[in-house]
């Protein structure tokens, strides 16, 4: 529920809520996602994995397997032609385990068969001999140089110190925490998934897999398979949901080393337990953090201390934990910090990116910090974030300015003038009572807290990495095609990119060829980024192909190109004397441009972790109001207020959606969502165990959009992806804090943190 | 497979048409029949244990979770896929606005009110908005959001879904 509501569309323009191409084909379903893929031939394809966190592998004997009819190929660590391993930032995570399995769930076989039941019996008759070890699952013990290294790249992944300004000064008063953020899962609708087919002599692959980035996919895969990359080509599977899941690699080697074994068509996807398994989840951190201000509430220092626990392997790790720890103020001023961060390799499953990327775990830190602060000084959860809001020009605590618009305090006030709720009707209904449909929850015992929450969150890569976008637009006959790489993985690009492309160039029918490796990289849908970066290749490429349309029209009417301009659907001249319609003027002529994005360049940290590490930031405010059954611990989210800066609005029902959605993740982690781990083991790998927000759990969410256009953005937008997840967790469990006097230091919070 | 499975034919009624099966593992799920070997995909596959719903369908008028029925149990049955829906529903594409022809009142709303972004849940969904409003059509606000609350969508966190809704509702109460 949101006060936004959509404008009335003219021309499906940049800021009209265009509906998206893939509407009728994803309600009617016939839309094909990578899961849907069926070929002549196929053969179905299965991962046996590790049950143990840790343990030696003595002996495989994958014969019994062979043996059964149906089964046409078995194949393990020795049969990988290529490189060994992979990884997204440290190619440390082998194809198939061969020596030690280093977490439960961890590859050590796959096989193809005919039938997905063929496949179960053949990976239950493959006989692994293990010695269990004893897993290293606590981070603190892990990163011990005298603990037992699990991997020969040892198990520190990474340590980041940051000292800027005085270390040694002190305020009026200092508050610290201790804070615990549990493991969280994207749990994306749409199953890995995807076919490969193998070309024949053997020599390629072509897979359609649903993924976040298909060249460094293809990078890895090609590696891996030891074939060029020309020769291999991936093509975007429909992608249900990412959220970060998708973008390393898990069943993509696996499936292209059964299609070139068997000379056949590989179909694979995971079920939702091996999902579970087969992906990376959000960082589990343990956060201490202290803040010393004057008595009037203004931050002097922060100190901190991070640890993230990266699991088995290092994925996206060290640039999770440089997020998280260049995020330690939030979006306020500070001037002196000591920050140490910390990545470790545990027996736990690898986690990597997840939607916040990082800001997620320190949000709740600095913003439980804040309500602490704020109660020191006698100040309002409001005032107290007013007083230090991050302005422009501000300084980070790796000493990078904040160029980005930062009206932070605009969010705040801006959500704080939001209504609030009603109070809970005399005959409320017992479903809308927390505990819902349990219908346990006795009105006396119900009581009812506010919450705030800001976050400040980086768009795009950091840390030197040039994520830059590519993007060809062909104008022909009135009608523009836009070629890319961008994986559409629900946000919204296929929307965005014909209404770049409707108001560069006058067109209405735009057309989006395939997404595939077959044009430069577009990155990664993650980061917020795809807006900023692949709707600035659509944008460039737009403009130069207006560019030599406007030569074009002008050679061929005798005026200056320069004097040409585009009005709706035609090509006009500045003084309005000539008039050309976009479809005539393009009649018989093809113009094609390719073009890529590049942000500006970012830098590496220096070892007190000084550096513009950083391309860009958005900021957003949110509130919570929950009712809180005080005897039972169950918690309900009634209202989000949120007001959040998006640099300009580009399409108004997309961004909703982008709001809605994130603030839902957020309240999954701050009461529902976890991964629950014992000793290594996953406990609840199962949408029964593992809880998600349904439609019951959803909040009445109240959005204001801040349109302040970022000059930096190719189209003044900001990402607007993660920010909404961010401090709405926060938020959220201030307000149970409001309401049950509780301390509650970690996320998620159970019935019986509250209770208890 | 090779082997016998208890694999005779079948037939399923599906969409108003006998759908036979043939060669199939007795073992098979309705959803993956449907899937796999009836050419119909639009029911989904997320958690294979009625908990998400992106694999609902109507059988003999209830929605029910695909994924849990037994193919070879369903012989006898009505069944409705989100591939059979306009079939079932002919009367209601054709509202003023209609997107195309080939889609319901809910489905053109799911569409216009931004309820659809990666759109695996949606199948799902718009079968049990179906069958909601079938069996009520003036739902509460809680009414609705308790008839879809076993459709899990991790995309919208369903503010977009429940103004679909309310806009379907609206347009019959319109047009009746």
């Amino acid at each position: 529920m949101s006060t936004v509501k959509q404008d009335v569309r003219a021309r499906d323009i940049l800021g009209a809520s265009a509906l998206r191409p893939d509407g009728v084909a994803k309600v009617t379903g016939s839309f094909s996602f990578s899961s849907d893929m069926w070929a002549e031939n196929m053969l179905w394809g299965a991962t046996l994995r590790s049950p143990h966190p840790y343990a030696r592998i003595i002996s495989i004997d994958t014969t019994p397997a062979l043996l059964i009819s149906g089964v046409s190929a078995v194949l393990t660590a020795k049969d990988v032609p290529g490189k060994a391993t992979y990884g997204l930032i440290s190619a440390d995570q082998p194809v198939f385990a061969s020596e030690f399995v280093r977490y439960m769930g961890e590859p050590v076989a796959v096989v193809a068969a005919d039938h997905p039941e063929t496949c179960r019996r053949a990976l239950a008759a493959i006989i692994v001999n293990y010695e269990v070890l004893t897993p290293i699952v606590d981070p603190e013990l892990a990163m011990l140089a005298t603990t037992e290294q699990i991997h020969p790249d040892g198990n520190l992944i990474r340590h980041q110190h940051i000292k800027h300004g005085d270390p040694h000064a002190t305020g009026d008063i200092t508050v610290e925490g201790n804070y615990t953020i549990g493991m969280q899962d994207q749990a994306f609708l749409g199953l890995e998934a995807a076919m490969a087919f193998p070309d024949s002599g053997g020599n390629g692959v072509e897979l359609h897999i649903a993924t976040q980035w298909l060249h460094e996919d293809r990078g890895q895969i090609a590696a891996c398979l030891a074939l060029p990359e020309d020769n291999v080509r991936l093509v975007l599977g429909g992608v249900g949901g990412a959220f970060g899941a998708r973008e390393d690699i898990s069943l993509q080697v696996h499936c292209c080393l059964l299609a070139l074994r068997t000379g056949k068509p590989i179909k694979m996807q995971y079920s939702r337990e091996e999902s579970f398994f087969g992906h990376v989840h959000r960082h589990p951190a343990k956060i201490w953090m202290k803040h010393h201000a004057n008595k009037d509430g203004k931050i002097v220092k922060i100190e901190s201390r991070m640890v993230f626990d990266g699991g088995a392997y290092t994925s996206t790790s060290p640039a999770v934990l440089i997020n998280g720890i260049t995020h330690t103020q939030g979006p306020y001023q500070c001037d002196n910090a000591v920050v140490d961060g910390y990545a470790v390799r545990t027996n736990n499953p690898p986690c990597g990116a997840m939607r916040g990327f990082g800001v997620v775990q320190a949000c709740f830190a600095h913003e439980s910090q804040m309500d602490l602060l704020a109660e020191a000084c006698g100040l309002s959860a409001v005032d107290i974030r007013l007083k230090n809001a991050m302005r422009t020009g501000d300084k980070l605590v790796t000493g990078q300015i904040v160029e980005s618009v930062a009206p932070v305090e605009r969010c705040i006030r801006e959500t704080d003038a939001i209504p609030m709720p009603d109070s809970m009707a005399n005959d409320a209904d017992v479903l809308e009572f927390p505990g819902g449909s349990g219908r346990t929850a006795d009105r006396h015992n119900i009581v009812r807290g506010v919450g705030w929450g800001v976050s400040i969150k980086n768009l795009m890569y950091s840390e030197g990495f040039d994520d830059y976008a590519t993007a060809r637009c062909t104008l022909s006959n009135g009608v523009a095609s836009l070629k890319f790489a961008t994986s559409e993985v629900g946000q919204g690009f296929v929307t965005l990119a014909p209404q770049i492309a409707r108001s560069v160039l006058g067109v209405d029918d735009v057309v989006l060829e395939t997404s595939d490796t077959q044009i430069g990289s577009a990155g990664s849908t993650s980061a917020s980024r795809q807006t900023w970066m692949s709707g600035g290749a659509v944008d460039g490429a737009c403009r130069l192909v207006r560019e030599r349309l406007f030569e074009h029209v002008g050679k061929q009417h005798n005026i200056d190109p320069i004097r040409l301009m585009v009005e709706n659907t035609d090509v006009i001249d500045t003084v309005g004397t000539f008039r050309i319609s976009v479809a005539d003027a393009t009649q018989g002529i093809t113009l094609s441009e390719t073009f890529e994005h590049h942000h500006r360049k970012t830098e590496d940290l220096d070892e007190n972790g000084q550096g513009n590490c950083h391309v860009a930031f958005a900021f957003v405010a949110h509130r919570a109001v929950v009712d809180v059954d005080i005897e039972l611990g169950l918690v309900k989210v009634v209202q989000i207020a949120t007001a959040q800066d998006v640099g300009r609005v580009l399409n108004p029902l997309s961004a909703i959606g982008q709001l809605e959605g994130g603030i839902a993740q957020g309240l999954g982690l701050a009461v529902m969502e976890e991964i629950i781990m014992d000793n290594g083991k996953v406990k609840n790998p199962s949408f029964t165990d593992y809880l998600l927000p349904t439609a019951l759990d959803a909040p009445r969410v109240v959005a204001v959009m801040i349109e302040e256009p970022e000059p930096q953005a190719p189209l003044g937008a900001k990402g607007i992806g993660e920010p909404p997840c961010i401090s709405v967790t926060p938020a959220i469990v201030a307000a149970i804090r409001a309401a049950t006097g509780k301390a509650l230091l970690r996320v998620p919070v159970r019935p019986q943190d509250i209770c208890l | 497979m090779n082997e016998p499975l208890g694999n005779e034919m079948y037939t399923l009624h599906i969409n108003g048409q006998d759908r036979p099966v043939r060669d199939a593992w007795v073992g098979e799920s309705l959803l993956y029949v449907l899937r796999e070997r009836l050419d119909l995909p639009g029911a989904k596959g997320a958690c294979e244990q009625g908990e998400c719903g992106s694999c609902t369908v109507l059988m003999d008028g209830d929605a029910v979770c695909s994924c849990l029925v037994m193919a070879a149990t369903a012989v006898g049955s009505n069944i409705v896929t989100v591939e059979g829906l306009i079939e079932q529903n002919p009367t209601m594409a054709v509202t003023a606005q209609a997107i195309t022809s080939q889609v319901t009142d809910v489905q053109q709303a799911f569409i216009e009110e931004g309820s659809v972004q990666c759109g695996f849940c949606t199948p799902g969904l718009i079968v049990a908005v179906h069958h909601l409003l079938d069996k009520n059509p003036d739902p509460t606000e809680l009414e609705v959001k308790e008839s879809i609350s076993g459709n899990i969508c991790r995309c919208t966190g369903y503010g977009r879904i429940f103004a679909a809704v309310e806009a379907v509702v609206q347009v019959r109460k319109a047009n009746s």
